[in-house]
């Protein structure tokens, strides 16, 4: 479990986060969602230590970020793998390399058993025949997938992704969500995954954070989500045609149960 | 009506004086920057295999692919000083040997390291910064340190360590190949014969104008590194702030190496 308390950042004088505290539960996809600017990926960079908040504390499983010496937090960023909005693949690195990467650099393993790990995670999201491709000659879902295999070699204990969907079709982003909630819950995972896709939010958000100009404005699940009576989220969520209409439909049938209750 | 504020002249010397001011503090900021930076290049690496590994790659990235360009650059420079010495000394006082003589000494004090050294941070200082220029924008650089890898480390100390490692055998081969490029000339074109210019090159040898030359390169070496990967690693924004960076870091490292050329021959010369 991961707990964000009144988390505060400022750059160059101005706030961009104000005092935002959430809980990031283990085995459960957590959502942080938002409009673009809204300070999601400052959020989860405060997160995973590539910033360092002004204010507030970070706990990792009662672990205080903060209060962690360098070894410390070397230790613990190798319990942590993330997913990039840009896959951050090495280009110098062919599949194989990059997944195997960490393993290399962490791991005690001989090198059969980083390659049958690294063979193992690539196989678990799903690639095939792209050992010894480099990521300019894969696409943008498959560069995704690799990303993913490295994130989960090093068998982490908590899985950031930002915006794991930016840039790819709504079937391959159907494909990643499903396999980052599959990999969640097979390998308990505290998962924090931010994006501004309705999609994901409606099928793997089992606990969403709704960050609204840099303030945390509302909580809950998928299921909370379309009976929430906050404005902003509101219009953040029935901002496309389909979503009203989808919010439309559910009040009608709201409607339909109240009267046949009646 | 009397103006409000500063008068015209002293205001412009005022905006004189404050742009002194944040230039002197922006430059004291950058050097403390790099400084930390440096601090966080020269750790132990995580992994020494890897940091071989990696050190013999970057050698033959960063040297080994440049041997081409110092053999035609070398050879071209020394055809062109023999012909501008055969046709600046016209005195009858002057003898003939010293076209060798004053070639082999160009290239051996300046050309093979100081001129060299500004031809190699257009080509290998471009080529760091932007390789981890672009490494910093694509958020490599963010995965490695998310992986708990010193980034810093783990790129930049195999380009230093291997380019200070080999630009001596760039300098060599330079002042082999620039003499060479001088012969070559005096065999095709007869502007001197080959016996008076290879008696000129022996003429008057110090040898500790070879070591001069060679120690100087290794500071070179580590400006040209050093200062282009210090200006990839902060880069900030997309491709046009990678083409910038690109750009600094040729431009200081060539101010840098000047300067330094000036101590190190004061210090070693002198």
């Amino acid at each position: 479990m991961i707990e964000a308390r009144n988390i505060s950042k400022w750059f160059d004088g101005q706030q961009v986060l104000y005092d935002i505290s959430a809980t990031f539960h283990t085995g459960k996809t957590n959502l942080i969602i938002g409009q673009s600017g809204s300070g999601k990926t400052v959020l989860m960079k405060c997160l995973v230590g590539l910033l360092r908040p002004e204010e507030g504390e970070i706990l990792y499983d009662g672990r205080s970020f903060r209060a962690m010496n360098d070894e410390q937090k070397k230790a613990l960023h190798t319990e942590i793998g993330m997913l990039f909005q840009g896959s951050a693949l090495f280009d110098n690195l062919t599949v194989l390399g990059n997944v195997m990467f960490p393993l290399k650099m962490f791991s005690k393993m001989s090198k059969a058993e980083q390659l049958e790990r690294a063979r193992f995670c690539i196989q678990r999201v799903g690639l095939e025949n792209a050992d010894n491709k480099f990521p300019s000659e894969i696409s943008g879902g498959m560069q995704k997938r690799v990303a993913i295999a490295r994130a989960i070699s090093l068998n982490p204990r908590y899985l950031f992704c930002d915006e794991p969907n930016s840039g790819l079709d709504p079937r391959t982003s159907i494909l990643i969500d499903e396999l980052l909630s599959d990999i969640t819950h097979e390998f308990n995972i505290t998962t924090v995954i931010n994006t501004h896709d309705m999609n994901s939010v409606l099928g793997i958000g089992e606990n969403i954070i709704f960050i609204n100009k840099g303030r945390c404005d509302w909580t809950g699940n998928d299921k909370d989500i379309f009976r929430s009576k906050s404005r902003s989220l509101n219009d953040f969520v029935f901002a496309s045609k389909l979503f009203r209409e989808v919010k439309k439909y559910l009040e009608r049938s709201a409607e339909r149960d109240e009267k046949a209750n009646n | 009506m009397q103006k409000r504020g500063l008068p015209a002249e002293l205001s412009a010397s005022g905006r004189r004086l404050t742009l002194t001011h944040t230039m002197i503090v922006s430059s004291l900021k950058s050097f403390g920057r790099y400084c930390l930076f440096m601090q966080r290049v020269f750790r132990v690496p995580d992994k020494w295999r890897e940091f071989f590994k990696n050190t013999a790659f970057e050698i033959y990235k960063l040297g080994v692919d440049s041997i081409p360009l110092v053999i035609i650059i070398s050879i071209f420079i020394g055809a062109v000083i023999t012909i501008q010495m055969k046709i600046n000394f016209v005195s009858p006082l002057v003898p003939s040997y010293t076209v060798g003589l004053a070639t082999r000494e160009i290239l051996l004090l300046e050309f093979s390291s100081s001129i060299l050294a500004l031809i190699l941070a257009g080509k290998v200082g471009s080529n760091i910064a932007s390789e981890i220029g672009t490494m910093r924008v694509t958020e490599q650089i963010d995965a490695l340190d998310i992986m708990g890898v010193n980034s810093a480390n783990f790129i930049v100390l195999p380009k230093i360590v291997g380019f200070v490692l080999f630009i001596p055998v760039l300098c060599v081969l330079s002042m082999f190949m620039g003499i060479f490029g001088g012969w070559l000339m005096a065999f095709a074109t007869n502007i001197v014969s080959i016996e008076t210019y290879t008696y000129g090159l022996q003429t008057m040898f110090i040898e500790w104008y070879v070591w001069y030359g060679i120690i100087k390169t290794f500071f070179f070496a580590f400006i040209i590194t050093s200062v282009a990967a210090y200006y990839g690693y902060y880069v900030k924004g997309g491709a046009l702030e990678v083409g910038k960076a690109s750009t600094n870091a040729v431009v200081s490292s060539s101010i840098l190496i000047l300067l330094m050329d000036v101590v190190l021959t004061k210090l070693m010369l002198q």
